[in-house]
C-alpha cells in the first residue's frame, strides 16, 4: 500500500490499517506506544555531536574543532561532562524537559569501515553484512502478533522515502509514503564528482563546475543578495525535505488508525572534508534535523507522550581532524533518542576516554555500548516485544547483549 | 576472456548501443563486433509492436475531433451562460454593474481535478513514448535502436508543430528504413505527411498550377531548402536559390488530404495536380519533365544519390558514434561503401562497425541525455513513471520529439557539456529509488567493468549510501561518455 500524497493521510476517513500487529501488552497497560526509527546515513560524528567538554584530552584532540561551553559558538549544556552541539536547541529543550536521551560511545556490532555494509547491519539486526532482506524493526513489530502471525492481509509499519528502508522492510506489513519535494543532489555528492572528475575527466570537471555556479546564481533570489553566498548549494531544499519526511511520519503516527512504528532515512552525515562542525555543512546539518525534530514533536500532539523517537547511524568518525578538516570514517558514536515516553534528561555513557590509548585501533572513539543493547530496551519496555524475541530473531545471537533498564518512564 | 574483448564489449555497448544490461557484457564478450552484426541481421531488427496504436493519419484525425468536440462543448456552455444572464436581467436579480463584470470576466475556466484523465493529444504520445521507451530498454545492445534514433533525428519533425504524428511518423517513416537503401528513407520522410505538414507543404502552390492562378498563390521553399541543406547534400553543398525555388517548384502538389470534411480520411499523404506547378524544372543543372508526382521522385532519387549527400551522411555518422572530429579514413569508408551500396544503410553501419577507428579507446563524446537516461534504465529494474523519465529528457535539454530546431538535435560535444551539472540532479533522483539490497559495485562491474578507473571505482565504494554511489556511478565519466 502506498499513498500517494499528504491528503491521503490528513483527509482520509476510516482506518488506515485492519490491525494485524498491535502492541497489544502495552495497550493492556493503557499506553498505545509509538516508535519511529530514523537512520542517519554516512556515519554522523558523534563527538561533534555531543562533545565530551569534561574530558581533560578534549580540546587536545580535537583542537579548534573542539565544541566548548565558552567557545565562539558555545556548545549547549548537558550535564557536567558532556555538551550538545549549538544547532540542536529543540532537542537541547527536550532534553532539559527530561524527554531527550543520548547514549554515547555506541556502536553497532559491525567493526569495518564500509557505510554499505555498516548500514546492512544496523538496519538488519543481524552481525553479518548482506545477510538479510528484512530489519529488525519490522521483526519486532511481526514478534507482536499472536503465533508470529504478522502477515495479515493489512497494516502495519510506516517507511517512509521513495524506497523503504531496510530497517523496517520485512514480513510485517509496511505502508510507503514519499516526500512530495525531491531532494536535489547534494554538496557532498557534488564535491565527491568534482574531485572524480578533476582525477578523470577536466573537461566534465568544468562542465559540472560551471553547470554548479549556474544553478546556485539561479538559485538566489535576487540582484541585492550576495550571488555565491556561503550557505551550501540546497541547504533550504534539504532543511525542507527533513522537515517535511519527518514531520509527516509523525503525522502518521499520530493517528489513532496509524502505523505505530516507522523509519526514515536522512542522508549527508559522510564529513571527509570542510566538515564545518561549528558553522559550516555539519552544524546546518544538525541543525536541519534538529528543524526536524521540531517538527515532530509538533506534529505528533497528544501521542508525543507515547512516542520514542531514535536517531542511529551506521558507525561514528575518526576521533581526530583529518587532513581536510573533516573526519574519516570511525567506530563509535552517539545515539540520540527523544520522545515523551522517554526517561529523559540523561547522557548514557561508559566513556572510554580519549587518549591514543583508549582509542579503537588508535583512532576512533571506542564502542562501550553495544547499540542492540539501547534498541532492545526501548523494544521491551515500550513496545513490549518479548525478550526471547529479541535475542532470537529481532537481533539473532544477541542473548548475551543485555536490553538497557530503565530507559522508559514506567 | 581477453581483456581487450571485454573493453570492446563494453564500448560496442555504451558507445553503439544504449549501455549493457545484467548480463549484456558478458554475453557479447566472446565476439562483441560479431553481436553487433547480428543485431543488424536480425529480422524486423527495427520494428516495435504497435499493433494497438493509431497510424499517422488516424491519429491526427481523433485529435482534429478531440478539439472540435472540446470546441463545440465550449461553444455550448457559452451558449448557456448568455441564456443564463439574459434570464437574470429580465428578472432584474442582477445589477447592471454586475451583469458588465459578468459580460467582461467570463468565469475562468476551472482547473482540472487532481485525477482527471490524460487528455487525447497527451495519450497518444505517451502511448508513443512507451514503446520507443521499452524498445530501447528491452533491446540487447540496442545499436539498431540507436540508429533510429539517429535517422529520427536527422529527418527531425517536432511534436510542438504536429504532436498527433510524431510517434507514427518514426515508426512508418524511419525504422522501416534504417536498415535499407537511404533513397527509400527519403522518400518515406519526405513523402510522410508529418514532413509536409511540419515543414509547410501542404500549403505550398504552383504559381501557374490551377489553383495558384485561381487563389493567387505561390510556392512555400521551407521542404525543399532543408531537404538539399539538411537532408542530403549538406549546407554550402554546391546548390544554389535557384535549385532550391526550382525544387520546391517541384515539390507542389505534395499535402494532405485535409482532415475537416470526411471524418474517415484525412492526413493521408497525397498528390493535389491541381496545386503542381506545370512544366519541367532544371535542379543542380538536370531536367526534370513534369510527369507529376513522379518528378519530385525522381529529384530525391538523384539526391540521394548525390556525393555530396554520401559525404554528408559519412561524416554525420561518425561524427555521432565516434568524436566530432572523425579520423578521415573513418568517413572515407563510410562514403564509399554508401555510394558502392547505392546507400544500403545496413552495409553503412556495418562497415562503422568494422572499422578499426570506430573503436578507438578514447572516449571523446558524451550520451546525448535521452540516450544516458535510457542506459541508466537498462542497468537495474528500477521504472520511474514514463512522464518522469520524459521530464528527465527535457530538463536535460532533448524532450523527445521536440527538437528545437528541423536540424534536430545538436551532435557536438559541446552542446551538451554545459548540461552535466543538471545531469546529476536527475542521477540523484533517480538513484534515490535504488533498492537498499543492491550492490553498487556489482552493478559497477555491469555498467562500466572494464573500463572503470580506479577513481571511478573508490569513490563508488566509498559512497556515504548505495544511493550515492549509484548516483556518481551514473554520473562517472566512464558513463557518462560513449
Amino acid at each position: 500500500m502506498h499513498l500517494s500524497s499528504r491528503r491521503e493521510l490528513l483527509l482520509g476517513s476510516g482506518a488506515l490499517f485492519a490491525w494485524a500487529c498491535l502492541p497489544k501488552l502495552a495497550r493492556a497497560e493503557g499506553r498505545d506506544p509509538r516508535l519511529l526509527t530514523i537512520i542517519l546515513r554516512g556515519a554522523l560524528d558523534g563527538l561533534a555531536t555531543v562533545a565530551p567538554v569534561g574530558d581533560p584530552d578534549w580540546v587536545a584532540l580535537r583542537g579548534d574543532h573542539a565544541l566548548l561551553l565558552d567557545g565562539k559558538t558555545p556548545a549547549l549544556k548537558l550535564d557536567s561532562f558532556f555538551a550538545l552541539h549549538p544547532a540542536m536547541r529543540n532537542l537541547h529543550r527536550l532534553f532539559g524537559a527530561k524527554q531527550a536521551l543520548v547514549v554515547h560511545a555506541a556502536a553497532s556490532p559491525y567493526r569495518e569501515r564500509s557505510h554499505f555494509d555498516g548500514q546492512d547491519v544496523l538496519e538488519s539486526g543481524i552481525e553479518r553484512p548482506g545477510a538479510a532482506a528484512s530489519g529488525w524493526l519490522n521483526r519486532a513489530f511481526a514478534a507482536l502478533a499472536p503465533g508470529g502471525r504478522a502477515a495479515a492481509r493489512t497494516g502495519g509499519g510506516l517507511g517512509v522515502g521513495p524506497v523503504m528502508p531496510l530497517v523496517i522492510r520485512g514480513t510485517a506489513p509496511v505502508l510507503t509514503w514519499s516526500p512530495t519535494r525531491v531532494l536535489p543532489a547534494s554538496d557532498d555528492t557534488m564535491a565527491r564528482l568534482l574531485d572524480l572528475y578533476q582525477h578523470t575527466d577536466p573537461a566534465l570537471a568544468r562542465a559540472l563546475d560551471g553547470g554548479a555556479r549556474t544553478a546556485q546564481i539561479a538559485r538566489t533570489d535576487g540582484m541585492d543578495k550576495p550571488i555565491l553566498g556561503p550557505q551550501p548549494v540546497g541547504l533550504d531544499q534539504i532543511r525542507a525535505y527533513f522537515t517535511e519526511a519527518a514531520g509527516t511520519a509523525a503525522r502518521f503516527l499520530a493517528r489513532d488508525d496509524g502505523p505505530r512504528v516507522g523509519a526514515l532515512a536522512l542522508d549527508g552525515w559522510d564529513t571527509h572534508f570542510n566538515e564545518g562542525i561549528a558553522n559550516g555543512r555539519l552544524s546546518q546539518l544538525l541543525g536541519a534535523l534538529d528543524g526536524a525534530i521540531g517538527a515532530i514533536e509538533k506534529n505528533l500532539a497528544s501521542a508525543w507522550k507515547d512516542t520514542v523517537v531514535v536517531l542511529v547511524t551506521e558507525f561514528g568518525r575518526t576521533a581526530k581532524i583529518n587532513g581536510t578538516e573533516g573526519t574519516d570514517h570511525g567506530t563509535a558514536t552517539v545515539a540520540l533518542m527523544f520522545g515523551g515516553a522517554l526517561d529523559g534528561g540523561r547522557v548514557i555513557a561508559d566513556w572510554p576516554g580519549l587518549k591514543t590509548a583508549n582509542l579503537f585501533e588508535g583512532r576512533d572513539l571506542a564502542p562501550t555500548t553495544d547499540l542492540r543493547a539501547v534498541l532492545k530496551g526501548v523494544l521491551r519496555d515500550h513496545l513490549r516485544v518479548d525478550t526471547a524475541a529479541l535475542s532470537n530473531t529481532v537481533f539473532p545471537g544477541s542473548a548475551d547483549v543485555k536490553p538497557i533498564d530503565g530507559l522508559l518512564t514506567s | 576472456m581477453t581483456n581487450s574483448r571485454m573493453v570492446d564489449a563494453a564500448l560496442a555497448l555504451h558507445r553503439f548501443g544504449l549501455g549493457p544490461t545484467g548480463s549484456s557484457l558478458k554475453a557479447i564478450s566472446a565476439d562483441p563486433r560479431g553481436a553487433l552484426l547480428a543485431e543488424l541481421d536480425r529480422s524486423n531488427a527495427a520494428s516495435v509492436p504497435a499493433a494497438n496504436l493509431p497510424n499517422s493519419s488516424q491519429a491526427a484525425r481523433a485529435l482534429f475531433d478531440f478539439r472540435a468536440e472540446r470546441a463545440a462543448k465550449e461553444k455550448m456552455a457559452q451558449r448557456e451562460r448568455k441564456a443564463a444572464e439574459a434570464q437574470r436581467m429580465a428578472q432584474g436579480m442582477a445589477s447592471d454593474d454586475n451583469a458588465m463584470a459578468a459580460r467582461d470576466n467570463p468565469p475562468a475556466a476551472a482547473a482540472p481535478p487532481a485525477n482527471a484523465p490524460i487528455e487525447l493529444p497527451r495519450q497518444l504520445f505517451l502511448n508513443e513514448a512507451k514503446v520507443r521507451i521499452d524498445a530501447a530498454t528491452g533491446a540487447e545492445i540496442g545499436f539498431v535502436e540507436r540508429l533510429v534514433w539517429f535517422w529520427s533525428n536527422h529527418f527531425c519533425i517536432s511534436a510542438e508543430k504536429i504532436v498527433s504524428m510524431v510517434g507514427p511518423y518514426e515508426r512508418e517513416a524511419i525504422r522501416p528504413n534504417v536498415l535499407g537503401r537511404f533513397g527509400d528513407m527519403l522518400l518515406a520522410v519526405e513523402s510522410h505527411p508529418a514532413m509536409i505538414f511540419y515543414l509547410d507543404n501542404i500549403e505550398s502552390i504552383g504559381p501557374n498550377s490551377i489553383a495558384g492562378l485561381n487563389l493567387d498563390k505561390g510556392i512555400n521553399e521551407n521542404l525543399a531548402r532543408e531537404i538539399l541543406e539538411l537532408h542530403t547534400l549538406g549546407v554550402r553543398a554546391g546548390y544554389t536559390q535557384t535549385d532550391v525555388t526550382r525544387f520546391a517548384k517541384v515539390l507542389t502538389g505534395w499535402t494532405w488530404l485535409p482532415l475537416r470534411g470526411n471524418p474517415d480520411h484525412g492526413g493521408e499523404f497525397v498528390f493535389n495536380k491541381r496545386m503542381h506547378e506545370p512544366g519541367e524544372q532544371i535542379v543542380l543543372g538536370k531536367s526534370y519533365p513534369d510527369i507529376g508526382l513522379e518528378q519530385g521522385r525522381a529529384v530525391l532519387d538523384d539526391l540521394a544519390r548525390h556525393p555530396a549527400t554520401a559525404k554528408h551522411i559519412a561524416a554525420k555518422l561518425a561524427r555521432h558514434f565516434v568524436s566530432d572530429e572523425p579520423p578521415q579514413p573513418l568517413v572515407d569508408r563510410l562514403e564509399a561503401t554508401f555510394t558502392e551500396t547505392g546507400g544500403d544503410l545496413k552495409e553503412v553501419a556495418k562497415a562503422l562497425v568494422k572499422s578499426p577507428e570506430a573503436w578507438a579507446p578514447e572516449r571523446r563524446k558524451l550520451k546525448r541525455p535521452s540516450e544516458w537516461v535510457a542506459s541508466g534504465l537498462r542497468l537495474t529494474s528500477i521504472r520511474p513513471p514514463l512522464g518522469r523519465i520524459l521530464q528527465a529528457q527535457a530538463q536535460l535539454g532533448e524532450p523527445l520529439w521536440r527538437p528545437p530546431a528541423p536540424n534536430g538535435f545538436p551532435e557536438d560535444e559541446m552542446a551538451w557539456a554545459d548540461g552535466v551539472a543538471r545531469r546529476l540532479d536527475v542521477a540523484n533522483e533517480f538513484a534515490r529509488l535504488l533498492p537498499d539490497e543492491s550492490d553498487p559495485l556489482a552493478i559497477l562491474d555491469t555498467a562500466i567493468g572494464p573500463l572503470a578507473s580506479n577513481e571511478t571505482r573508490r569513490a563508488v565504494a566509498r559512497a556515504e549510501s548505495r544511493q550515492q554511489a549509484f548516483a556518481l556511478l551514473l554520473m562517472s565519466p566512464e558513463f557518462l561518455r560513449r
